[in-house]
């Protein structure tokens, strides 16, 4: 069995079509996925996701033409789910409610035909690798456990295997916040430390930034992009990326003419300077996403030189504690600019509602998009 | 490949396939055991009787011809009376016990245990009890004499009254087990909503209550007019050789009397009936779902 | 407002309507003890009903026949409507609507229709009439019955239990033995019991099915009640009401078991 190991990505989707019926739910997907990664696949309801998790895991299969499914460099788009050897854990866990905790996660073990006299061993060495106590809870039937304690389970259950790859569809979904944060940093800590490659669905875009090797943005069945966390953050491809990572505030204007390396635009206004962009055209129309933290507010006379500004008028500031969003109204928009807060007892913020402002940002704090695909 | 995996290769890549090879024993039981008879029931009904017993070949109308005849005309319409009639008390004794049952809280699951008892107890058993109860020298009759309310007994059997109440004691539990089983989701606090709204008891009770429990009320009234249509042995115990239902006239025709095509058409009649009842039902039920819409 | 209490004359009513559903079965199971023959008088504590009923000979032999054929009867029907429950609840497919409808044609059939048109094909087949004829007819009504029951216990159950079996290395038949079938089990039990039931107590169908020499238990009270012949008749039918109160009772404990969708969880 001395096989020399695939050396390509462990995941690779070519082209992958899948349809329900009339339904497409996913169209043309196409990405690797590299050994030891944490990769998450991220959108809304309804974006494709967790349709191209049942891929990887086989219990969808592709359309006749739909493209390949490759799992280390092996064709599997027939390959049924019980000969792929992957783990997984499902979003509701899907414990066995007969069986106790010992069982259940003994229940793939047995499925392999692993000698008897090795099970107990490896059942207690996944427990403690998911920090659950086997003299507690190996006896214990899941009706007796909460919701984090079943989660463990569902996870020491498909890591017992040690299988190439470890999927997770919404894991962390039915858990409370305090108990969602640490499982995400346990959860990353498994992955460097086993070195196993993990494919992690959410919709919940805090926990893929925090998470996440790279992410794969989906919406409306397809790939919006693809990228590591920085990447996806600081420079959204679409407006429906920008939109759905983090805030972005959204500016559009008619290009005027080249100006430097960039483009003068006049719009909202005003007119205002973009970086260059293949796509840009000379009257050519252009959007831009710019994160409320690259925006400043200022008084209308004390705008720094080089930057970006548009005139508004301020709406209202709201407290979130680390930083202050002051909603300002610049045109038809509403415009939010993340101030850090610096206390407000002792150094309170000096704009309020109705005051005259500017919004300004420097022309490469900025990200300009393309349209949704 | 092994066998096993070629075996479920296959009727993975034919999902219809695997459907229909598990339907097909059950089916195949209810189409030979259930339709071909139903539907050789209804060939004879129309063929010519063999007075040696069985049918003849050939096609006569005269079998449902004879339904004309003012002697069996009567006996159906005695039978939809008697099957509305028992309906109709039905409802009148089921709601308000299934209602109580529903706001019992804790004793619910008990209470409701004590009404499918009767429910699942043989029909046979409980026409007897009835019987017993209602002889001539039964408990009732002895109870009042005893009493001195009356002389002698008289007599509750082979009556309109004996054959009535023994169709309501056998299908009261018909109804009150739908009409529970809708209003168990009856959750008190929607009641206590109502009140705290300025609802009077009256009013909660038609407006949140009642609609809760219709569908309930649609499946427990047909639940006990089709067998109450096709009933024969609280007839036979109760009513003697007096009250002849249509049941009793199918059971008669198939025994002493050997006539099966008659027999047969009365069958027929019945699932008429049946069938009627059915369709006013689905006919509710859809109507009742176009208004929640 | 106090919406708790009902009105007393509702409580009331209902107390009499539930007297008027069971008295009358009380009164029978009194009077099997009762030491008279024929006088309603209470006369003393007895079992020499039930006495009598064992040196029955009908009795004894009519009972041993509606045990096995209500045995036969209830593994056969069980098997066949699980299997169609499977079919129906995990799968799309064409002519779904017929078949639903084929399975409500049993309950708005009435038995005695159900029992002549059986009679006519069995004798139109030459098929022998006896216990063999008896069961196939009461596999017939059952089926749809479990079917039904096992259907909607499918329905509360989780499917990623099926799947999270498969990715774990069970195929299908594995996953169906080892996580579908152990869900299924109360509900399987619990439609069993009541099939059984039903065909314990069947008088009407069986009555026309059974031919000259063959005889359920059914049949046999039939006969004693029509005769009228002593408090026996008490005696047997306090016996089938206990069976009948035992298999309920069981099929309800085990209708009941923990429903299968996930529960609310003790607290972290």
């Amino acid at each position: 069995m001395a096989e020399a190991p695939y050396a390509g990505p462990v995941v690779e989707f070519r082209n992958v079509s899948k349809t329900f019926g009339n339904y497409k739910a996913c169209i043309d997907i196409s990405f690797q996925i590299e050994r030891g990664e944490f990769f998450s696949l991220l959108g809304p309801s309804g974006c494709g996701k967790t349709t191209t998790l049942r891929l990887i895991a086989g219990f969808e299969e592709p359309d006749r033409n739909g493209g390949e499914v490759r799992i280390d460099g092996q064709l599997v788009n027939t390959q049924r789910p019980y000969e792929r050897q992957l783990g997984m854990v499902f979003q509701n866990y899907a414990l066995f409610p007969h069986l106790t905790v010992e069982r259940n996660i003994a229940f793939g073990l047995e499925m392999r035909g692993t000698p008897k006299a090795e099970v107990p061993g490896r059942v207690e060495k996944a427990m403690s690798m998911v920090r659950l106590d086997p003299g507690l809870f190996a006896r214990r039937k899941p009706a007796q456990l909460s919701g984090g304690q079943r989660q463990r389970v569902a996870l020491a259950r498909a890591l017992v295997l040690e299988p190439r790859i470890l999927l997770l569809d919404e894991p962390l979904g039915a858990l409370d916040l305090k108990l969602r944060k640490e499982m995400q940093l346990e959860l990353k800590q498994l992955n460097k430390d086993l070195g196993m490659t993990f494919v992690f669905v959410t919709h919940d875009q805090e926990e893929a930034l925090t998470m996440s090797d790279r992410i794969a943005v989906m919406s409306n069945s397809r790939i919006a992009q693809l990228g590591t966390p920085a990447q996806i953050y600081e420079c959204p491809r679409t407006p429906f990326v920008a939109r759905f990572i983090g805030e972005s505030n959204f500016f559009e204007g008619k290009c005027v003419e080249r100006q430097g390396d960039g483009w003068l635009v006049e719009g909202e206004g005003a007119r205002f300077e973009v970086p260059n962009h293949p796509g840009l055209s000379e009257g050519g129309a252009v959007r831009i996403a710019v994160r409320p933290e690259w925006l400043d507010v200022f008084r209308p006379d004390a705008v720094p030189p080089g930057e970006n500004a548009l005139p508004g008028v301020v709406r209202t500031v709201i407290y979130l504690g680390e930083t202050l969003h002051v909603l300002v109204r610049v045109g038809q928009r509403e415009v939010a600019v993340a101030v850090r807060n610096e206390g407000q007892l002792t150094r309170p913020l000096t704009f309020k509602a109705g005051d005259a402002v500017v919004v300004a940002w420097m022309r490469d704090d900025c990200q300009v998009l393309e349209e949704d695909g | 490949m092994t066998v096993r995996q070629r075996f479920l290769r296959f009727f993975h890549e034919r999902p219809h396939l695997k459907a229909w090879a598990l339907l097909a024993p059950g089916m195949g039981w209810l189409l030979l055991f259930f339709v071909v008879p139903l539907l050789m029931m209804f060939g004879y009904s129309f063929m010519p009787r063999n007075p040696l017993g069985g049918v003849d070949a050939g096609f006569t109308l005269e079998n449902y011809a004879r339904f004309f005849d003012p002697l069996y005309l009567k006996i159906v319409l005695k039978t939809v009376g008697y099957a509305l009639s028992c309906t109709a008390l039905c409802l009148l004794l089921g709601f308000p016990v299934a209602y109580a049952i529903a706001r019992a809280g804790r004793l619910r699951n008990f209470l409701i245990f004590l009404v499918m008892l009767p429910f699942w107890t043989s029909f046979l058993v409980r026409m007897y009890a009835m019987m017993f109860m209602m002889r001539d020298s039964g408990l009732i009759n002895s109870t009042l004499i005893s009493l001195g309310v009356i002389e002698t007994g008289f007599e509750m059997l082979s009556t309109p009254f004996a054959v009535l109440t023994g169709l309501v004691f056998g299908f009261v539990p018909f109804m009150v087990l739908p009409i529970y089983s809708s209003l168990e989701k009856l959750d008190l606090s929607l009641l206590e909503a109502a009140s705290v709204l300025g609802a009077r008891p009256a009013k909660s009770f038609v407006r949140v209550t009642l609609p809760l429990a219709m569908p309930g009320v649609v499946a427990g009234s047909l639940l006990v007019f089709i067998p109450a249509l096709g009933s024969f042995l609280t007839s036979d115990v109760l009513g003697g050789a007096k009250e002849v239902l249509v049941g009793n006239l199918v059971q008669n025709q198939f025994g002493s009397a050997r006539d099966w095509p008659f027999g047969s058409a009365a069958s027929f009649v019945m699932m008429t009936l049946v069938l009627g009842a059915v369709t006013v039902y689905l006919r509710v039920r859809d109507a009742g779902e176009a208004m929640e819409k | 407002m106090n919406t708790q209490r009902l009105p007393y004359w509702l409580t009331l009513g209902v107390a009499v309507v539930f007297l008027f559903m069971h008295a009358p079965l009380l009164v029978l199971v009194l009077f099997s003890v009762n030491d008279s023959k024929f006088s309603m008088e209470w006369k003393g504590f007895t079992t020499k009903w039930y006495e009598r009923l064992a040196e029955r000979q009908d009795i004894v032999d009519g009972l041993m026949s509606s045990l096995t054929v209500g045995l036969a009867s209830t593994v056969i029907a069980t098997v066949l409507g699980t299997l169609m429950a499977l079919a129906i609840a995990r799968h799309e497919f064409r002519g779904r609507r017929a078949i639903e409808a084929l399975l409500y044609v049993p309950i708005v059939t009435p038995e005695i229709v159900v029992g002549i048109s059986l009679l006519i094909l069995f004798m139109a087949a030459h098929f022998p009439l006896g216990l063999g004829s008896i069961t196939v007819a009461h596999v017939a009504f059952n089926i749809s019955f479990v079917a039904v029951v096992v259907h909607s216990r499918l329905q509360g159950m989780d499917r990623n239990l099926e799947e999270a079996a498969m990715i774990l290395g069970a195929d299908e038949i594995t996953a169906f033995f080892r996580v579908t079938v152990p869900q299924l089990w109360p509900g399987i039990i619990s439609g069993a019991m009541l099939a059984f039931t039903m065909s314990f107590d069947d008088y009407v169908i069986t009555s026309f099915v059974a031919g000259t020499d063959a005889a359920t238990l059914p049949m046999v009270v039939y006969t004693m009640v029509k005769k009228n012949i002593e408090p026996s008749i008490n005696a047997i039918s306090t016996v089938v009401l206990l069976a009948t109160t035992i298999l309920i009772f069981v099929a309800d404990r085990a209708g009941r078991e923990e429903s299968l969708t996930a529960k609310k969880a003790p607290a972290e």
